[in-house]
């Protein structure tokens, strides 16, 4: 790692050290506008998603004096900073998809304050569910014409072929470590003549976008990882995908009174959410931690308290049947025997607390 | 003090200690709240060669709530169980605390009744659907780090005052019936609190010194309990009046008086001191008298719980957390007869019988008998 050693110099100098440290900089923002079909120009880098989310709903909010839509299944880093500029939630469907007609009535100027950002997930965190971009974007373009549209693509990146998803977007948020980078780096990738104000004052990098000393190493990692990701990743989907419908076909036929949240062909490849009748997902975990079998339920809290789903709220879930929600997430190092390990351990455990 | 923060639950069990160890057998979970009770309760778990498991309860409040489960106290607890070696889970039951504690709480001050929050916690929350859990899940035992122990002197477990008697907790955990002491532990119960702060300190455990907690957790020192009544039912002006009805002066809420209570009442220039003696809580009228008229022979009881069976004859009776206990007489429809009159006890408020330093059962007051 030659940028946490010996090449440490701070890219915003101008010795040759630090010019060193910037062409891996520059570097990352071209694989990323490349991979990610945008201009160089428009990649901002940042800390994560949470501080990308933040910096488009509240840099183009407040560069525009307006506020911002979401749908209510979208992650807290887009939920919160939208509640705090004022903004409205959009419904989805028991499928999880966003509903076109009631995105167009809360556009509309009776509808409140007028809307400049409307955020839509590539891909939800919990279901797994895919979001057609373009549609939402012809719904944005034909009822407030002035208004931007984000996507938080930060679960999406690994599934979707995200340029050819994201056309119609003017926003993009990303996060490496989803992606094999390291944890702390991410990008906002935005398009030109996009009004962004800087949540982040100082010393002006990223063209006055986000002020703060570039985090080199984590830069230049996440140039690598998403390089790698691009390259990969129609093999990596087609593998994982196989391995996630064996997984949730093997848990359906072991345990009774299970079923997914959404349908398949609606899903990234590698997430898989089941609800479970009569258990509930904090005791499972606590037994599949002990079988090595690592699941999570929806979000947890401050205190790493299991919180309801908001997700499967939004999406009409009863409050009993979501405490029974398990999410089983496969990524590019899953492999066939670790399905073997969950298919066996999650019915017995399931058996067990029952 | 780090080295031994730093050893291995095996190295532990292995090393010799002054710890006193009681029970032995399989894996525990530890209710660990983030005090050094419970600190100390997980500690003496690995000493007597458990596998050891901690979980902290999410019960009430968001991330900036100062009351209860902080996150603060989630971070000492997960902090201790990192610092034994031991794995850690937060299991939230947010929604069954406020089903089942908070808003009984509210609903029996609507009722004029004075409920007391933390035996319905442990009645509905720690000892039914925690203990339930560590059942399904495999635990042996669940250990919580109460100031009692459990007596097998009589064949079925029953439970006893802890030896600390400043800090005994049995009161509060009267309804524990032998079914659920056997998959109980109670490890401080044989501890004096400043054996426990010294083997807390002993062990690193920065929980050591950490300051006792409060007494409704979910209701902030800062708002009070009558803010937090306020926000979720409306409080009604109460009439003083004294026995022969005569008005005497006013209350600011009749939902907040208590049987007994002396501040808080606005009595113009009382010559001598006057107490709540009754509350009409339909009527918005409270009636004070002296001393004596607050004496009651005997307390009107229901929902009874017995440890094995239901007693009748000569018991000790304690009527508050840490209040004494006193002779009494239970007859046998389970009714409470003092040897001597005593102080009515509010309705709602649980009622304790004990043989010498074992608990019989308890029951709720629901009045005075005159």
């Amino acid at each position: 790692m030659p940028f946490l050693e010996t090449q440490f110099a701070n890219p915003s100098g101008a010795h040759r050290m630090a010019r060193a440290s910037r062409l891996a900089i520059d570097d990352a923002r071209e694989v990323a506008a490349h991979a990610l079909g945008f201009d160089p120009h428009g990649i901002v880098f940042t800390s994560g998603g949470t501080e990308a989310d933040n910096l488009a709903v509240r840099g183009v909010t407040s560069a525009t004096g307006t506020t911002a839509l979401c749908p209510a299944t979208e992650h807290h880093a887009v939920l919160h900073p939208v509640e705090t500029v004022g903004g409205r939630t959009v419904r989805v469907d028991a499928g999880g998809v966003v509903d076109l007609e009631h995105l167009a009535a809360q556009l509309h100027p009776d509808a409140g304050p007028p809307v400049g950002l409307v955020s839509v997930m590539l891909v939800n965190n919990e279901s797994g569910v895919v979001a057609d971009l373009d549609a939402v974007a012809e719904v944005v373009r034909r009822h407030a014409p002035d208004a931007t549209l984000h996507t938080d693509a930060v679960q999406g990146v690994n599934w979707v072929d995200v340029a050819a998803a994201v056309r119609s977007v003017d926003l993009l948020s990303l996060s490496a470590h989803k992606f094999g980078g390291p944890k702390g780096v991410g990008l906002l990738a935005v398009r030109p003549e996009v009004p962004l104000s800087a949540q982040l004052l100082g010393g002006g990098q990223e063209a006055d976008r986000r002020s703060g000393t570039h985090n080199t190493a984590g830069i230049a990692a996440l140039g690598a990882a998403l390089a790698e990701l691009t390259a990969t990743r129609d093999a990596d989907v087609c593998r994982i995908g196989a391995l996630a419908a064996r997984l949730t076909d093997g848990l359906l036929s072991a345990i009774d009174g299970c079923a997914e949240t959404v349908t398949r062909s609606s899903r990234a490849a590698g997430i898989c959410q089941l609800l479970i009748e009569g258990i509930e997902t904090e005791a499972l975990l606590v037994l599949l931690d002990r079988f090595d079998v690592m699941a999570s339920a929806a979000a947890s809290c401050a205190s790493g308290a299991m919180e309801p789903s908001h997700v499967l709220a939004a999406m009409g879930v009863d409050r009993q049947a979501a405490a029974g929600s398990l999410r089983l997430s496969l990524g590019w190092c899953t492999e066939p025997w670790e399905i073997d390990r969950a298919i066996e351990a999650i019915p017995q455990c399931v058996k067990q607390l029952r | 003090m780090r080295e031994a923060a730093a050893m291995t639950q095996r190295e532990r069990s292995a090393a010799s200690s002054p710890l006193r160890s009681a029970a032995t057998g399989g894996p525990l979970l530890v209710a660990m709240s983030g005090g050094v009770d419970s600190s100390v309760a997980a500690a003496l778990c690995l000493e007597a060669g458990h596998e050891v498991v901690g979980v902290t309860l999410k019960l009430w409040g968001g991330p900036q709530d100062q009351g209860c489960c902080a996150v603060s106290d989630v971070d000492d607890a997960r902090r201790v169980c990192q610092q034994l070696g031991i794995d850690h889970f937060v299991f939230n039951y947010a929604a069954e605390f406020e089903r089942d504690v908070v808003e009984p709480y509210v609903d029996a001050h609507r009722r004029g009744l004075t409920p007391n929050p933390c035996i319905a916690c442990n009645r509905h929350v720690k000892f039914d659907v925690l203990l339930d859990r560590a059942r399904r899940l495999g635990f042996d035992r669940l250990v919580t780090g109460h100031h009692v122990r459990i007596s097998a002197r009589t064949g079925s477990p029953r439970l006893q005052r802890g030896t600390d008697t400043a800090k005994d907790q049995s009161y509060v955990l009267y309804m524990l019936s032998g079914a659920d002491l056997s998959d109980l532990w109670f490890p401080v119960g044989d501890y004096h609190k400043d054996e426990l702060r010294t083997l807390a300190a002993e062990l690193g455990l920065r929980t050591a010194r950490k300051a006792e907690s409060q007494d409704v957790c979910f209701i902030t020192e800062a708002a009070g309990r009558e803010r937090f009544l306020a926000e979720r039912i409306d409080l009604h002006p109460a009439e003083l009046v004294d026995a022969s009805g005569q008005r005497v002066g006013t209350a600011p809420a009749v939902e907040l008086v208590t049987v007994g209570q002396r501040k808080g009442l606005e009595l113009g220039g009382a010559p001598q001191r006057r107490y709540a003696v009754d509350v009409d809580i339909a009527a918005r009228r409270v009636t004070v008298g002296g001393v004596s008229e607050l004496a009651a022979r005997g307390v009107r009881l229901v929902d009874h719980r017995w440890a094995s069976g239901a007693v009748e004859g000569d018991v000790l009776a304690q009527t508050s957390a840490h209040g004494a206990a006193l002779p009494a007489r239970v007859d046998a429809e389970g009714q409470l007869h003092w040897r001597e009159p005593q102080r009515r006890v509010a309705a709602g408020q649980a009622v304790v019988f004990y043989d010498g330093d074992e608990v019989l059962g308890g029951a709720t007051a629901a009045g005075p008998l005159t």
